[in-house]
């Protein structure tokens, strides 16, 4: 199969509202930070791959459409990818097939969402006709899967509150991120209100505007990068239905194999040793434990206790989301290319601030719909 | 990399609920029979669709349950007509990613008012809120295409007339929609599915007599202000077929324009020879129309009818994106008869 890498990554800086910009300057900030940070002029660019989440959140059908000259895609190809909360990632895939199919140099993927410009809570009420609704929001959606993790593993309260700290001290070190807390602490996340049993305020991803975008190359331009580059090492993406008979909201079978094919394309046996830094896609605190049991980092039962013993934390054995992750930042459509970007920063050496030191590979993750949609990718210093 | 090729399709004409899931089944079953493939055997599926066209946030993800993704399946979605899902697709076999795929698209456009809503796919700060309805954006770029000599009122009702049936004079005796679209002028609004199985090298001639290979597939986007081009050229159309190879040897072409006057537009940007025959449509069906297209075009290759065929989708208001899939009876690498000269017929942009 062909190499790619990624040259160059840029994002926005994220806010609740970001009334300065429109839409097409909101993804231009993120596009020409990328550009500068790939060296990569426009006329370099082959091909534009857009990913955003539904299209509701903005009031805008196919929004690509009027964006296409602001993004620099008129006269090139664009393609216009959606796969709920995991698109960003898929945006990053859709990229990489480019190059790995042969038929462009240099892609550029761009991911965003700018909820202020119309209602989530009303795009995502809208009520189909013949279905049951749930009427949960997000959070009332997961967090039953949370309670169930919780009583099958006997998981301690406080693990949830340990994994908000760190993202959110985390994220005062990201000069990008919407939140910024360098001062939280596990009683004061404890004494925010709680929301859906046992989520808390602070234990919540915020509604972010936001942008992403990376710039994938192939071999040819990766080597002629003067500067590091992150080699896309193997990527995943896995789907299930949102409910079937034997469906584990908290195990799902997607994520587990994606992560498998993603480890054995990858060639690592153990990735809890062999990785240095992952940024997974945690919306609500309990995520990470969960996860890290989903993507094998941890077996079953026993991701709380990585989480509990520090070793998630920069500085421990597996560092994750230096970045503060989704629980800083969450541009719903731009949050997995996010994920994607700040592993690539990772084993590239440009995460400032947050960076892990002497990351080698790196893994990003995302998922999306009723935890049925899943991509991720492993980059590396090294091919 | 491997040569792909179409080894089945089938299609719908109607949508149950807006979920696709009751009318995706059905066309499953039919596109993989005609395959010779069970529905395991897919290592990769693809679709494409509207959250708008079905009125709510997230419409694709019911559609899995058409598919039975237990135990779990690699796939991908893309907001746009599934033709640019089997663009992903076709990229993921060229790749080496996967060797078989099923693409499909479907939409309930019925569901409301089309020409109303696809007003929202105009730029939302200075164009949407005026709510230019899509026939009346189609209305301005047919004017300007009158004005310039390009064609008449009366060319634009023979296409109407060779589709529909019916006679170019009886139907300018019609009353204006939109001046100068008439009734006949603007696509039936249809519900509709589709899905293609496409294979790569060896596991589609394995699995199909006659594949229809792909020879090549280009897409391209214009910039979408409707003062920003001239809206009687169709610039991403033309270099999209230059890329894909569309020349004057193809015997059939299909091509997907939802107005009489965007096939007089398409034409020409296509430089189409005059002894291309023409496969005619019955109305659009919100994104299958175009994956429609492409297997319309193949259904002619693996008959036997044709040795060459073209399709075309689009997207956008006034053609402003366009994909262009060329087909042929024999894989790219081979050099049959008439077939192009070196370097006409390449694989869209790759060397």
């Amino acid at each position: 199969m062909r190499r790619a890498a990624v040259l160059g990554t840029g994002q926005t800086h994220h806010r609740t509202r970001r009334t300065d910009v429109s839409m097409a300057g909101l993804c231009r900030e993120a596009i020409d930070r990328a550009l500068a940070d790939a060296d990569t002029g426009w006329p370099q660019i082959d091909a534009v791959v857009l990913g955003k989440a539904p299209d509701l959140f903005e009031g805008v059908m196919m929004p690509e459409l009027f964006l296409a000259d602001a993004i620099g895609a008129a006269g090139k190809p664009l393609l216009r990818v959606h796969t709920a909360g995991s698109v960003g990632g898929a945006t990053a895939l859709v990229a990489t097939s480019l190059i790995r199919a042969g038929v462009h140099k240099r892609v550029l993927a761009v991911a965003f969402e700018k909820q202020s410009e119309s209602n989530a809570m009303w795009a995502l009420s809208i009520q189909p006709p013949f279905t049951a609704p749930i009427g949960a929001g997000a959070g009332g959606y997961f967090a039953p899967h949370i309670r169930s993790y919780i009583r099958r593993f006997g998981a301690p309260a406080h693990v949830g509150a340990m994994v908000a700290v760190k993202d959110r001290r985390n994220g005062a070190l990201n000069p990008y991120a919407h939140l910024r807390q360098p001062d939280i602490t596990p009683e004061s996340v404890q004494a925010s209100p709680m929301l859906w049993d046992p989520i808390r305020y602070d234990e919540t991803c915020p509604s972010s505007d936001g942008a992403c975008a990376v710039v994938i190359g192939d071999q040819e331009a990766a080597e002629a990068s003067p500067r590091q580059v992150a080699w896309i090492r193997a990527t995943a993406m896995r789907t299930e239905p949102t409910f079937y008979s034997g469906k584990d909201h908290v195990n799902p079978q997607a994520g587990a194999l994606a992560a498998q094919a993603l480890w054995t394309a990858a060639g690592i046996t153990d990735p809890l040793d062999e990785v240095d830094v992952a940024e997974i896609y945690v919306p609500f605190s309990w995520f990470e434990p969960m996860w890290l049991e989903n993507l094998g980092f941890a077996g079953p039962g026993q991701g709380w206790k990585l989480t509990e013993s520090g070793e998630t934390r920069i500085g421990g054995r597996l560092p994750v989301n230096p970045s503060g992750g989704v629980l800083c930042s969450n541009p719903i459509g731009a949050s997995g290319l996010l994920r994607f970007a700040e592993s690539a920063m990772q084993v590239m050496g440009r995460a400032g601030e947050h960076q892990v030191a002497g990351a080698a590979t790196a893994l990003g993750h995302a998922y999306g719909g009723g935890s049925q949609f899943f991509s991720m990718w492993v980059v590396g210093r090294h091919p | 990399m491997s040569d792909v090729a179409v080894i089945g399709f089938a299609a719908s004409d109607r949508s149950v609920t807006t979920s696709g899931v009751e009318t995706l089944v059905p066309v499953f079953e039919q596109a993989l029979d005609r395959a010779g493939l069970g529905r395991r055997e897919i290592d990769f599926w693809c679709s494409g669709s509207s959250d708008y066209l079905a009125g709510r946030a997230f419409s694709f993800v019911n559609a899995v349950d058409a598919i039975g993704a237990v135990p779990p399946i690699a796939e991908s979605h893309v907001e746009m007509d599934a033709a640019w899902a089997l663009y992903e697709a076709y990229l993921k076999i060229l790749a080496g990613e996967a060797e078989t795929a099923l693409v499909y698209g479907f939409g309930k456009a019925t569901a409301g008012d089309l020409h109303r809503v696809l007003a929202l796919q105009l730029d939302p700060y200075t164009v949407a809120p005026l709510w230019p309805d899509a026939v009346s954006v189609a209305a301005l770029q047919a004017r300007i295409g009158i004005d310039a000599g390009l064609f008449t009122e009366r060319d634009m009702a023979e296409v109407a007339a060779r589709d529909r049936g019916g006679n170019a004079e009886e139907l300018l005796g019609r009353p204006y929609l939109s001046n100068p679209l008439r009734a006949h002028d603007v696509a039936r609004v249809t519900d509709g599915a589709a899905a293609i199985v496409l294979a790569g090298g060896e596991r589609a001639s394995r699995h199909r007599e006659r594949p229809a290979w792909i020879t090549g597939i280009a897409h391209r986007i214009d910039a979408q202000g409707l003062g920003e081009r001239d809206l009687t050229e169709v610039p991403s159309a033309a270099a999209a077929a230059r890329d894909a190879g569309l020349d004057h040897d193809v015997d059939v072409v299909a091509l997907h324009t939802p107005f009489t006057h965007q096939e007089l537009l398409m034409r020409r940007a296509l430089d189409i020879a005059d002894t291309a025959r023409f496969i005619g449509t019955h109305g659009d069906a919100m994104f299958s129309a175009g994956l429609s297209r492409i297997g319309a075009a193949a259904e002619e290759i693996m008959s036997g009818r044709a040795d060459r065929a073209a399709a075309h989708a689009t997207s956008g208001p006034a053609l402003q994106q366009n994909l262009v899939c060329v087909l042929g009876s024999n894989p790219p690498g081979s050099n049959p008869p008439g077939s192009n000269p070196p370097g006409g017929n390449q694989l869209g942009g790759i060397a």
